[in-house]
């Protein structure tokens, strides 16, 4: 009887079916977003750490500080911030542009101090063979240094992008259609939770993949020891 | 620059280099002609490897000048890159790369430094890691070879930019005992075929055979210096006597 009412609840068919297609919309508006968040999240992220590699003190404590409001404030004061406040001095921001830059900004953040923390960790006999043969400072930071701290980054960043991207579903509060907005616009409309349990499956059907596309990269990247 | 044959390929006069309050070079002169295969020896702490590094400018000295192929490489318009390809380095801890391959690792040099196409690179580093003994592993991953083996590498690596003087930086300190004789092999055959070397060691017996000169520094200082049968044989110095006598103890 309980198990009835439970299914009828959370499992409901009929309620499942009919905002299927709004979950799949959901889904494709989530991975679009994700897709623009990890790009120029990770992408930014990697020249602010290169930057910082050369030391220039001002400049490095403008990123430090950069980096350290990003990483302190909630995803969703600068969604709310960039979607509500910059209207105030006349920039308007769509809901989507607006999680994608402040999620992006929040990944910017953590990327470069994940890439900053690979570069430091290539031991200083590395830089020196590499300076000893007569490769300038940049060749050396790309031939040399990069691809062994890209590789000690993968599963930091695997696991950083994968929290990150699931804000996405911070967009819903701005009225981006991704898959929690359409879950519950499904729930107010249906009165009954079952899409809310469509979603939590589309976010399962959309991230197990992405946790083991993080693993498959990580053995790529690993050089045979 | 000199073009006698015996201008010196290495000159460092008056060197300084202080760390904080440390002073760990106190006013070196020390001159390499070419084809000399110079040891420097001495306690831990002397400033030996310091003085290697200076040479390169791994280490920026506080005073003083050194000069390569009579050239000032401290001048401040200076070529350091240009500089650096003229003298190879090797390390103690070989500081291989581990992410590329043997060839990989002496090859990279020969495309980035000397702008060689990746053919031309790969002949070149070929080649200088057959002359290493180590033809048959030029696809293998540092973390595959032997300590010995990759040290070897590492002498290819900076063989290959056939540079004016090579600076040993205790090469085989890092090895296991069985595997240093195919590393001093391959440094003996160097001067054999007549290459420049600076090496800091504590390869006592391998100095008193393939040195032309000895050098002996303490504190900062070259106390004493000359040819190994003197040094080792009949020191000046009470301080170098010490210190011969202390390793022979063990």
């Amino acid at each position: 009887m309980m198990w009835a009412r439970f299914l009828d609840t959370f499992f409901n068919l009929k309620v499942m079916a009919q905002y299927l297609p709004k979950i799949l919309e959901g889904m494709l508006v989530t991975v679009q977003l994700a897709v623009c968040i990890v790009a120029t999240g990770i992408l930014a992220g990697l020249v602010l750490a290169l930057v910082r590699a050369f030391r220039i003190r001002p400049v490095n404590w403008g990123i430090i500080l950069l980096v350290d409001i990003l990483r302190a404030l909630p995803p969703l004061v600068i969604i709310i911030l960039f979607y509500f406040a910059l209207p105030g001095v006349g920039i308007r921001l769509s809901g989507f542009v607006s999680t994608w830059l402040a999620l992006s900004l929040v990944l910017t953040a953590f990327a470069e101090e994940i890439f900053w923390a690979g570069i430091l960790a290539v031991p200083r006999g590395q830089w020196e063979a590499s300076r000893s043969t007569g490769l300038t400072f940049i060749q050396t930071l790309q031939c040399v240094v990069l691809p062994q701290a890209v590789r000690l980054t993968i599963p930091p960043l695997t696991n950083r992008t994968i929290a990150i991207t699931k804000g996405t579903e911070l967009g819903a509060v701005v009225a981006v259609g991704e898959i929690l907005y359409q879950a519950q616009t499904g729930l107010s409309f249906s009165y009954n939770p079952s899409p809310l349990t469509l979603g939590a499956i589309a976010y399962v059907v959309l991230f197990v993949p992405i946790v083991y596309f993080g693993r498959w990269v990580e053995s790529r990247f690993a050089w045979r020891r | 620059m000199d073009g006698s044959p015996l201008a010196p390929i290495l000159d460092v006069q008056g060197l300084r280099k202080v760390f904080g309050h440390l002073e760990v070079l106190k006013g070196i002169d020390f001159q390499v002609r070419p084809r000399e295969m110079v040891f420097v020896i001495g306690p831990s702490g002397s400033g030996k490897s310091t003085l290697l590094r200076c040479c390169n400018r791994l280490e920026e000295p506080t005073a003083g000048s050194v000069y390569v192929e009579g050239v000032n490489i401290l001048a401040p318009n200076v070529d350091i890159n240009a500089v650096r390809r003229r003298i190879g380095m090797v390390f103690q801890s070989f500081n291989l790369y581990p992410h590329m391959t043997a060839l990989g690792n002496v090859g990279l040099a020969l495309r980035k430094a000397l702008g060689k196409s990746r053919q031309e690179a790969e002949a070149v580093a070929q080649k200088a890691l057959a002359r290493v003994g180590l033809a048959d592993k030029t696809q293998a991953y540092p973390a595959q070879l032997s300590g010995g083996q990759q040290q070897r590498v590492g002498i290819a690596r900076a063989l290959a930019l056939e540079p004016a003087v090579m600076l040993f930086d205790e090469p085989t300190s890092a090895l296991d005992p069985e595997l240093v004789g195919s590393v001093l092999n391959v440094m003996r055959e160097m001067r054999e075929s007549g290459m420049t070397m600076v090496v800091v060691s504590h390869e006592m017996r391998f100095a008193r055979s393939a040195a032309d000169r000895v050098v002996f520094m303490d504190q900062g200082q070259i106390l004493e210096e000359g040819p190994p049968e003197k040094l080792f044989g009949q020191p000046d110095h009470p301080r170098v006597r010490e210190f011969l006598a202390s390793l022979e103890a063990h």
